[in-house]
């Protein structure tokens, strides 16, 4: 049991100094940098002149496809890492493998369809 | 709070501090005429300031230390310098690369020029020629970092408050500033 929570002691030490060297790297940068503030240097950067018009553009929803492939194969990806680690334990390996394979070929025949479909071309 | 401006730091610490900050002296690259030519030659391969740690990021001058203002400076976008150079943080540096931008160059007598860009920013070094040759540029560039090793920031910046200009009751010190909208 203390080997199962050493575990994740391990991981919060982890966080904890992770955070820690972020603070300490602004903390650091904050005492020792000089303040030399001045009203332009808060103006929005547009090439010397003053900014017209909005800061939002609207972003091309052709980009979804790339959106959904992602999903698919990040949900895949998310199904491959368990399995990867316990996969040496069993005693008929190999079936197991041949049975994750045919999963990655359904998913690859998928992505096959997508190809056909033209779908990965640029619209 | 400002360390490196309020504190005199020891001899290893500011040789430590001055030896980062001229070797990572990111330039915004401020190319306005034929000079601007032979400022990107000189980051291209054959004379390369890039390996003295000068890249040229020109996303914009909030990443960047140093402006290199190259070629002719007209008085109508004199403002635009003027902007640009207050958007870059502190401690920055200006080179002015060219007789156009030292001086007013071949266009000394022209109604629309600048004679000289120090009229509009503070700068530390001037590279002559017309072209300068992309290595007067890389000594330029030594030059300045020969001056940022033995730089004292404390005094680098009590320099600039001493001599920033008074505005009588207050607001902002130049006319480039923002209005509000």
């Amino acid at each position: 049991m203390t080997d199962y929570f050493w575990q994740y002691g391990t991981l919060g030490v982890l966080a904890v100094a992770g955070a820690g060297f972020v603070a300490v790297g602004f903390l650091v940068n904050r005492i020792m940098r000089p303040t030399f503030a001045r009203p332009e240097k808060y103006t929005t950067y547009e090439c010397g002149v003053d900014p017209v018009g909005e800061g939002w553009s609207q972003t091309q929803i052709r980009y979804y496809i790339y959106a959904f492939l992602f999903v698919i194969f990040d949900v895949e990806a998310v199904f491959l890492f368990p399995f990867a680690t316990i996969f040496e334990r069993f005693p008929n390996a190999g079936l197991v493998l041949v049975e994750m394979i045919v999963f990655v070929v359904i998913l690859a025949v998928g992505l096959l369809y997508a190809w056909k479909k033209k779908v990965l071309e640029w619209v | 709070m400002g360390l490196v401006e309020q504190v005199n730091f020891p001899k290893p610490a500011k040789f430590i501090l001055n030896w980062g900050r001229k070797y990572s002296l990111w330039v915004m690259n401020f190319g306005l005429a034929c000079c601007a030519i032979e400022l990107i030659a000189a980051s291209t391969s054959r004379h390369d300031f890039i390996r003295l740690g000068v890249i040229p990021v020109a996303h914009g001058p909030r990443q960047a230390d140093m402006l290199v203002v190259a070629g002719t400076l007209t008085d109508k976008m004199a403002p635009a310098l003027k902007r640009v150079y207050e958007q870059i943080p502190e401690p920055k540096y200006v080179i002015s690369f060219g007789s156009c931008s030292n001086c007013g160059g071949p266009f000394w007598d022209s109604y629309s020029v600048t004679k000289g860009v120090d009229q509009i920013v503070p700068v530390d070094v001037y590279v002559p020629g017309c072209p300068p040759r992309p290595e007067a540029l890389l000594e330029g560039i030594l030059k300045l970092q020969e001056r940022i090793g033995q730089e004292s920031l404390k005094d680098h910046f009590a320099r600039r408050r001493a001599t920033e200009p008074i505005v009588v009751g207050g607001g902002p010190i130049h006319q480039t500033a923002i209005r509000d909208e």
